[in-house]
């Protein structure tokens, strides 16, 4: 196989298929979680749920019960970084919109190639900083499971082989670009299977324990 | 003129002054990334170098690769350059027709065995030698009999250096690169025009030949006059990048050498061939642009005696000068974007999703609703029956 002919077996059927068992995988599990239901709460209900929800959602968002110490800062600061920094490469750099823009027709303003540059070298430190206080943090790793590992070696793929391919480091242009998408399509397939889908999961899961909180009218 | 003639000795009878001989020696040199000291001594050697001879085949090809060759001829010095070399065998150069032509070939081959230079344009078929012949032999076995005895074979345009066109899929005719094609058949060649006075006729094996791949659909003229250039200079091959071709010309993409790269860095964009940032000059990339992937010295020799290049005239780049790019998917598609319908794929695989997610979701309850049924309240008397 050419490297053109990987080039276009990655940027077609690969890609159709990663898309496709992507939005199955995602799909699937939101509807299980929803058709789930609740149990009819008997209760007289002393708040609004809804307010209560929304206002869980925003507030763990911001802050919730925040006790400042080393563990927490680290934490917070590192993970805020990697995902702001993630998004912004992933949504802000203009090839990747030209493939937003080509598979769903919405486009936007891309950011400067220079400012995505750095941002991405910024992520995959943040990453690298997250891995290394997993691994120091006696009680994080005692808590971590090969998922944990796994995740994290599928989120930082395609950040460095994007650096490496927009640099040109290593091998061909064509192939450089292959092996990136390849390791988006890793990232599609591996995502709704893993805790990867919690970027779905996450909003829903601040409504739920915010419209409980919000039934009883207590804080959340 | 005399093939013994010196390059020097053909400049000045054809009236090239010493100033513009060695300006072009200046150009040569900062073309191949060669320190000034070194004007002088290409200098010397170009003048004390004896015309070459120089077999030029031509196979599955379209003649643009001459075509782009002939555009550099007059006036530049570059074009006299290539005047003097003694081209013995040019299909489309030569005045010699028929026989005559062929004899001309055998001819150069028989007394320059071991020294001319070789030059192909086009690829070679394979699926059947018949797709193919000049003067009924076919392409193949031309090239295998003129490569056994070259000094040095280029391979000129993206078909004989990638195959090109011919190439491209479904490839009909088993079109091959030269180098792929001489490491495939070139084991042991009959030397047919070789024989030295004692008769040694020993088959000739060319696989491990350095096949130079100036390409480009066209090439640039002045990377093949710069190619030859170094040759007569240096006496061996320029250094080569992976695939064969001239670093000093191959060596920086269009992308890191073309005057829209700003616009690139700063996102700015044309989206189509006639909006507000095509007419001011921004970005092709959106309109499938292959600088970021595509080796060449368009940007920075250009064309026409240093007139334009396809994107100063608003056009992308095809990557003309890369391997397979005509299966690349499409010229106005970049190279990183999807090249199925994935929205339509999107949307069936939600359709397929929904009613997957709706039946697991109508087992869980039932699960669920199982789970209670089954549930027995366990009472205080329950407990002490234990007991």
């Amino acid at each position: 196989m050419s490297e053109q002919e990987l080039l276009q077996w990655v940027r077609g059927p690969a890609f159709e298929a990663a898309s496709v068992i992507f939005v199955i995988g995602v799909l699937v599990r939101l509807l299980q979680t929803v058709l789930l239901g609740r149990s009819k709460d008997l209760s007289e209900a002393r708040g609004s749920e809804v307010i209560g929800g929304l206002r869980t959602i925003f507030t763990r968002s911001v802050k919730h019960n925040f006790q400042l110490s080393t563990f927490n800062l680290y934490t917070m600061v590192a993970g805020y970084i990697f995902h702001i920094g993630f998004f912004v490469v992933l949504l802000l750099y203009a090839p990747h919109i030209l493939v937003i823009d080509q598979v769903m027709g919405v486009s936007w303003p891309s950011l400067p190639t220079t400012v995505v540059d750095a941002v991405t070298v910024v992520t995959i430190v943040s990453l690298l900083a997250i891995l290394v206080h997993r691994l120091k943090h006696p009680v994080l790793r005692f808590l971590s499971r090969f998922q944990d590992y796994f995740v994290w070696v599928v989120t930082i793929l395609p950040l460095i082989t994007g650096y490496l391919a927009f640099h040109r480091i290593g091998a061909s242009p064509p192939t450089l670009i292959a092996i990136h998408i390849l390791s988006v399509e890793l990232l599609m397939v591996v995502f709704p299977f893993t805790k990867l889908i919690h970027a779905f999961t996450l909003f829903m899961a601040r409504y739920y324990n915010g419209a409980f909180a919000g039934r009883r009218g207590v804080e959340s | 003129m005399a093939n013994d003639q010196s390059i020097g000795e053909a400049l000045r009878a054809r009236g090239i002054s010493r100033r513009g001989f060695l300006k072009f020696c200046a150009a040569t040199a900062s073309m191949m990334a060669l320190p000034p000291s070194m004007v002088p001594g290409i200098a010397r050697a170009l003048e004390q170098a004896r015309r070459p001879s120089v077999i030029w085949l031509s196979f599955q090809e379209c003649t643009g690769c001459t075509e782009s060759l002939t555009r550099s001829h007059s006036p530049t010095v570059e074009g006299l350059i290539f005047d003097t070399i003694s081209l013995d065998y040019h299909h489309t150069l030569q005045a010699a027709s028929g026989s005559a032509a062929e004899a001309a070939r055998v001819t150069a081959m028989k007394e320059n065995w071991g020294k001319y230079l070789l030059v192909v344009d086009g690829s070679v078929p394979v699926g059947n030698p018949g797709f193919s012949t000049i003067a009924g032999v076919s392409n193949m076995d031309m090239l295998l009999e003129t490569a056994a005895g070259a000094a040095a074979i280029i391979s000129v345009g993206s078909c004989a250096a990638f195959g090109g066109i011919p190439y491209a899929k479904p490839n009909p005719t088993g079109a091959l690169p030269v180098s792929a094609f001489l490491s495939e058949y070139g084991k042991r060649i009959p030397n047919t025009f070789g024989a030295d006075e004692s008769g040694q006729t020993d088959p000739v094996d060319v696989t491990g030949k350095t096949v130079i791949n100036v390409s480009g659909c066209p090439p640039i003229p002045v990377v093949i006059t710069g190619v030859l250039a170094h040759f007569l200079t240096f006496d061996k091959l320029p250094e080569l990048d992976d695939l064969g071709r001239p670093l000093a010309f191959y060596g920086k993409s269009i992308h890191d050498r073309c005057y829209r790269r700003p616009f690139y860095d700063k996102g700015l964009f044309a989206n189509s061939f006639d909006d507000e940032g095509a007419k001011k000059g921004w970005c092709l990339y959106k309109l499938g642009c292959k600088g970021p992937t595509t080796y060449n010295a368009c940007a920075t020799t250009k064309w026409n005696g240093g007139t334009s290049f396809p994107i100063q005239s608003g056009h992308p780049c095809l990557g003309c000068s890369q391997p397979d790019f005509w299966d690349g998917g499409g010229f106005y598609n970049s190279l990183s974007t999807p090249t199925e319908k994935i929205a339509r794929a999107a949307v069936f695989a939600a359709g397929a999703a929904a009613a997957v997610g709706v039946a697991l979701g109508a087992a869980n309850r039932a699960k669920q609703a199982h789970a209670a049924k089954q549930h027995e309240k366990v009472t205080i008397n329950d407990l002490d029956k234990g007991t």
